[in-house]
C-alpha cells in the first residue's frame, strides 16, 4: 500500500516554481509565442449578426490580398449563425496586416434574422423567437422535492424571499485561445493553448478524422484557461485547415474581442429562493426557482436551454423540506463551458445572501446560523478558526448600525467542492541517467497552477535530491497518459503517480545495482552502477494517496461609502483545507487566485448583451472590469493541515464562497441587499433608495 | 481651450505637413510651372512612407535590430512577430492590459500602442533585456521568491512596471506599486504578491499572512 512520508524535507514545505526563471526572463514560450519554421498568421472573421442564414461566402478577393497564402470558411454551404461573433471564415498569410486586410476582402451574402433574443428573462417568454427552431428556449424546468414544502412553510418562525441574480462571467485568460497547427502528409502538430492536451488530440483527430497517433499535442506553457481551454476549438479545426492548403504551420489566436464572443462563459443565474426556519434557527423549507443561460451551450438536441447552467442547490445545507425547479434558457449568444467551480459560486452566492437575510430576520448572528445548519464538521472547525482570526465577534454589528457615510461590514460563506481523488489512469515515467540526472515525464500540463513544481517537489522527497535536480517535462501527448487540468484533479492526479514512479526506481535501482537504499548521499553511486544505458520506470496513479471533497469558508470585512456606493473590500480571511499540503507557496497562490477572480465576480464583472442588436458590448478590459492591483485586499489564509487525507485539489474550492461572503459584507455595512451581481456603485445607491434602479437587463 | 497637437508623428506629423503645404504653395504660386497638385504629389512621395515595408532599426535589449515592416505594424508586432522576442505578451493589443509593457529608456510603454517606427531611436528594453549574463535582476529574483506569477502570461509586463517603478524610485511605498501597476492586468491573481515582490525588491521586507493549523 503507497503511503506519504512523514517527516518532509520539501513536501508540505514551500519551494519556488521550478518554471518561474524561464518565466521571468521571457525564454518560455508558450502556444501564442511558437513561431514553427515558416509560419503564418490566421485570422478568424465572424458574424456581425446574432441570427442569420449566411448564404454565400466568397473568399477570391480575400486570397488576392498580397501575403494571403490561404483562406477557409467555418462550414460549407449555407448555414445559420446564431450568435453574434460566430466563426464564418478564416484567413492566413504572412502578416497580421495581410490578414486583417483579408478579413475585410471576404464577401459574405447572409439572410440577416432580425427575430433574435439575448436576454434570459426574455427568452423564457412564449412569444419569444426562437434561438434553435425546433425546440422552445426554455424547456420545462426539472423539479427536485423532499419532503413538503407546502406544507413546512407555514411552521416556520421566519421566511425570507429574494431574488438574486449572477451575471455571465466570462473567463478572460492573459493568453487568448488559439493553437499553432502544422498538418502535412505525415500528421497534424498542434502547439495548443490548453489545459488538456489529450481531450484537444482527440478533438483533432474527431474533427480531422485523423488517428490519434497521428495527433501530437504540446503545451510548454500556456496563458491561463480557468476552464474554458479543453478543445481545440473552431479556431483550432480552422488553423488546421488553414495549415493544410498553405502547407505551413499557421499560428491562430484569437484576438481579446473573439474571446469574450465564441470560446465560452459562466451562465448567469436568476434564483428566485424562498426560505424559512424554525424558531432555533433549524432550516425547515427550501424553494428555489432558477434560470440562466450558458447561450447557445445546449445546442440543437437538447431541447432546448442546457448548457450547464443548473445549480446546486440548497448548496451545503439539508433541509428536509426542498423544491428545486431549475431550466436552462438559451439565448443568441455564445456558449458557455466550464469555468472555475462550475455552479459553486453563483450556488454559494444565492444561497449565502439566503442565509443571512434570514439570520437578520431571525434575529440571530449570521455565523451561529450556519454552525446550526451545516452539517459538515471541517467547515464548523473553519468557521471557528476563521471567526476568532478574523475578530468576527467584536466586529459584527447589527445590518447598517456603523456611524458615518462610510459604513464598515463583515460577512461570511461557505464552499464544497466533490472534485474527484485524480484520474486513476494518469501515468508517468521517470528517466533516470547514469550521470545522476533524472527526468519526469508526464502527458499532463501545468496552466499556471505549478503542476510542474508539484511533480518536482514529490520526486525530490521521494527519492531524496532536490527539486532542481529534477526535470519535468509535461504538456505533450507522446509522453504518458495524463488528464485535462478540471475539477481541480491536477495535483490528486499526478502527486500519487510521481509517487508511484518513484517507488517503483527506488526497487529497481536497489534490485539492479544492489544498492540498498538509492536515496539522497547513495543516489549517485546507484546512477553510475546502471553502466550505459539509462533507466526508464513507469508508474501511475494508486489509491489511497489522495482524495477529494475539499471544504472552505471566507469571511470579508468591507467598507461602502453611502454616497458614490463604491465597495471597498479590506480583508478576507480564506480558511482552506485540501488535505496533505505539497507545495505551500503555490498553493496559497492558488487560493489568492480563487478570492481575487470571487472579488471580480462579486463587484466588476459582467457581460454586458445589448438587446436591441443582439452585440456584446464589453468585449475588450476597458468596459468589462477585472479586479487591478489597486483593488485587491488585505488576504489572509489559513490553511487547515490534513495530510491522513492525502491530496486533494485547490483551484476550485477557493474561489467558491468570496462572492457570498462581499455580498453579506456588503448588505451588514449598508443594512440592505443588493440582490445581483455585480455589486455596482448604482445598485448600492439603488438599495439605499437614493437612485431609482436601473432598469432590469 | 487649445487642442493639444503630439508634437511628433514620427515622419509625417500634421504639423510638418501643413508646413511643407505652406511651401508648395509659394513656390506653385512663384513659378507657375506646376500645378499645386503636381507638386503636393511629389512632396508626399518624399514625406510620406508606407504602405509598403520600409527599413526600421530598433535598439532593443542593447541590440540593434533591422526589419522590413510596413509602418502601420507595432512595436509589439515587430517584436512578436518579426523577430523571435516573444518576452512582450499580447493580452488585448489596444493598451488595456499591459502584458506587452516595455520600456523606452526608463518609461514604460505599451508597445501594442507604439508604431515600430515611432520607437526608431529609442533604447527598448523587454523582458528579455532584464536579466544579465544569467543573473536575474533583483525585480525578477524577488518575483521568483515570493511566487508573484502562476501562468506568467501577465509577468513580463508586471516585471516592466516594477523595474521602472524602481529606477525612479528606489523606495516605494504600497501604494506606490499599485499606482505603477494599475495599467497591468493579471487574470490568475498574483496581485498581492506582486505587491510584496516589489516591496522586497525594495529592501521593504512583508511577512506571509498564511497560518497552517493542524485538525488533528
Amino acid at each position: 500500500m503507497s503511503s506519504w512520508p512523514t517527516e518532509t524535507k520539501y513536501i508540505s514545505h514551500s519551494t519556488a516554481r521550478i518554471d518561474a526563471p524561464a518565466k521571468l526572463t521571457g525564454s518560455a514560450r508558450y502556444s501564442s509565442d511558437i513561431q514553427a519554421e515558416g509560419w503564418l498568421y490566421g485570422m478568424i472573421l465572424r458574424s456581425k449578426w446574432p441570427a442569420a442564414k449566411v448564404t454565400a461566402v466568397s473568399l477570391d478577393k480575400a486570397r488576392a490580398v498580397p501575403g494571403i497564402k490561404a483562406a477557409v470558411v467555418a462550414r460549407e454551404g449555407e448555414f445559420n449563425v446564431r450568435f453574434y461573433g460566430e466563426e464564418i471564415a478564416a484567413v492566413a498569410g504572412t502578416s497580421k496586416q495581410a490578414c486583417l486586410d483579408a478579413l475585410r476582402a471576404i464577401e459574405v451574402t447572409a439572410d440577416v434574422r432580425h427575430e433574435f433574443v439575448v436576454s434570459e428573462t426574455e427568452a423564457r417568454n412564449d412569444n419569444s423567437p426562437r434561438v434553435w427552431d425546433n425546440a422552445p428556449n426554455a424547456p420545462t424546468p426539472k423539479v427536485h422535492e423532499k419532503g413538503t414544502v407546502d406544507t413546512a412553510f407555514p411552521e416556520c418562525a421566519a421566511v425570507i424571499e429574494g431574488f438574486y441574480t449572477t451575471p455571465v462571467q466570462i473567463h478572460n485568460p492573459m493568453e487568448t485561445h488559439g493553437n499553432t497547427v502544422s498538418w502535412t502528409d505525415e500528421g497534424l502538430t498542434a502547439w495548443a493553448s490548453t489545459q488538456g492536451i489529450t481531450s484537444v488530440r482527440d478533438g483533432f483527430a474527431g474533427a480531422l478524422q485523423l488517428d490519434h497517433s497521428q495527433v501530437r499535442v504540446l503545451t510548454d506553457f500556456m496563458g491561463g484557461g480557468f476552464g474554458a481551454k479543453f478543445g481545440p476549438g473552431v479556431e483550432g479545426v480552422l488553423a488546421a485547415k488553414l495549415s493544410k492548403e498553405a502547407k505551413a504551420p499557421v499560428r491562430l489566436m484569437l484576438t481579446r474581442f473573439d474571446q469574450a464572443l465564441a470560446v465560452g462563459n459562466r451562465p448567469s443565474s436568476f434564483q428566485k429562493i424562498k426560505m424559512g426556519a424554525l424558531a432555533d434557527g433549524t432550516l425547515h423549507a427550501f424553494e428555489a426557482e432558477n434560470y440562466g443561460t450558458a447561450g447557445i451551450g445546449g445546442g440543437a438536441d437538447a431541447g432546448g436551454g442546457g448548457g450547464g447552467a443548473d445549480i446546486p442547490m440548497p448548496y451545503i445545507y439539508a433541509v428536509p423540506n426542498t423544491r428545486v425547479k431549475q431550466s436552462a434558457v438559451a439565448v443568441n449568444a455564445g456558449a458557455a463551458r466550464a469555468f472555475r467551480a462550475p455552479g459553486h459560486p453563483p450556488a454559494s452566492y444565492g444561497m449565502e445572501s439566503a442565509m443571512d437575510d434570514l439570520a437578520v430576520k431571525l434575529g440571530m448572528d449570521p455565523l451561529e446560523l450556519r454552525l446550526k445548519n451545516d452539517a459538515n464538521e471541517i467547515r464548523q472547525r473553519e468557521y471557528k478558526l476563521g471567526a476568532e482570526k478574523f475578530g468576527w465577534k467584536d466586529k459584527y454589528k447589527a445590518p447598517g448600525s456603523s456611524a458615518g457615510v462610510v459604513k464598515t461590514g463583515i460577512g461570511c460563506a461557505g464552499a464544497a467542492w466533490g472534485g474527484s481523488k485524480g484520474d486513476r489512469r494518469t501515468q508517468g515515467e521517470a528517466h533516470i541517467n547514469p550521470d545522476g540526472s533524472v527526468e519526469f515525464r508526464l502527458g499532463v500540463q501545468d496552466l499556471g497552477t505549478g503542476t510542474k513544481t508539484v511533480i518536482a517537489v514529490v520526486a525530490a522527497e521521494m527519492l531524496g535530491l532536490k527539486p532542481e535536480q529534477i526535470t519535468v517535462r509535461v504538456g505533450d501527448t507522446n509522453f504518458p497518459y495524463g488528464p485535462g487540468s478540471g475539477g481541480s484533479t491536477t495535483c490528486p492526479s499526478v502527486s500519487p503517480t510521481v509517487n508511484d514512479i518513484c517507488t517503483k526506481a527506488l526497487a529497481q535501482l536497489q534490485a539492479q545495482t544492489g544498492i540498498a537504499d538509492a536515496r539522497g548521499a547513495n543516489w549517485f553511486a546507484a546512477c553510475k552502477k546502471l553502466g550505459v544505458s539509462p533507466l526508464v520506470v513507469q508508474g501511475q496513479w494508486q489509491p489511497g494517496l489522495s482524495t477529494n471533497q475539499a471544504c472552505g469558508v471566507q469571511f470579508a470585512e468591507v467598507e461602502v461609502d453611502t454616497e458614490t456606493g463604491l465597495v471597498t473590500v479590506k480583508k478576507i480571511l480564506g480558511v482552506h483545507d485540501c488535505g496533505l499540503i505539497i507545495n505551500q507557496i503555490t498553493l496559497e497562490s492558488q487560493i489568492n487566485g480563487g478570492i481575487i477572480s470571487g472579488m471580480g465576480y462579486a463587484l466588476y464583472e459582467e457581460r454586458v448583451m445589448d438587446d436591441l442588436s443582439g452585440v456584446v458590448l464589453n468585449p475588450n478590459f476597458e468596459t468589462y472590469k477585472l479586479p487591478g492591483i489597486a483593488d485587491v485586499p488585505d488576504i489572509e489564509i489559513v490553511l487547515i493541515n490534513m495530510p491522513e487525507r492525502g491530496v486533494i485539489g485547490i483551484g476550485e474550492p477557493a474561489t467558491v464562497a468570496t462572492a457570498g461572503a462581499i455580498a453579506n459584507a456588503v448588505a451588514n455595512a449598508i443594512g440592505a441587499r443588493v440582490y445581483s451581481l455585480p455589486i455596482t456603485p448604482a445598485k448600492i445607491l439603488a438599495a439605499l433608495g437614493k437612485v431609482p434602479p436601473s432598469v432590469p437587463s | 481651450m487649445k487642442k493639444q497637437e503630439p508634437e511628433n508623428f514620427g515622419a509625417h506629423s500634421r504639423r510638418t505637413f501643413f508646413k511643407s503645404l505652406g511651401t508648395v504653395a509659394a513656390t506653385a504660386a512663384t513659378a507657375q510651372v506646376q500645378s499645386v497638385a503636381a507638386e503636393l504629389e511629389k512632396v508626399n512621395a518624399e514625406k510620406l512612407i508606407g504602405p509598403e515595408a520600409v527599413p526600421v532599426t530598433l535598439k532593443v535589449n542593447g541590440q540593434k535590430l533591422k526589419l522590413m515592416l510596413e509602418p502601420r505594424v507595432t512595436l509589439l508586432d515587430a517584436l512578436r512577430n518579426y523577430s523571435s522576442l516573444t518576452g512582450a505578451k499580447e493580452g488585448c493589443d489596444r493598451a488595456t492590459c499591459g502584458a506587452c509593457t516595455v520600456l523606452l529608456g526608463d518609461t514604460p510603454v505599451y508597445s501594442c500602442q507604439k508604431l515600430a517606427i515611432e520607437a526608431q531611436g529609442h533604447d527598448i528594453t523587454t523582458v528579455e533585456g532584464l536579466a544579465k549574463k544569467g543573473n536575474l535582476s533583483k525585480v525578477q529574483q524577488a518575483f521568483l521568491q515570493k511566487d508573484a506569477l502562476m501562468c506568467g502570461y501577465c509577468t513580463p509586463g508586471f516585471l516592466m512596471s516594477v523595474t521602472a517603478l524602481l529606477r525612479k524610485n528606489p523606495r516605494p511605498t504600497a501604494d506606490d506599486v499599485k499606482h505603477a501597476c494599475s495599467g497591468n492586468i493579471c487574470r490568475c491573481g498574483t496581485q498581492p504578491r506582486i505587491l510584496s515582490a516589489a516591496l522586497a525588491a525594495a529592501g521593504v521586507a512583508t511577512a506571509s499572512k498564511t497560518e497552517v493549523v493542524d485538525y488533528v
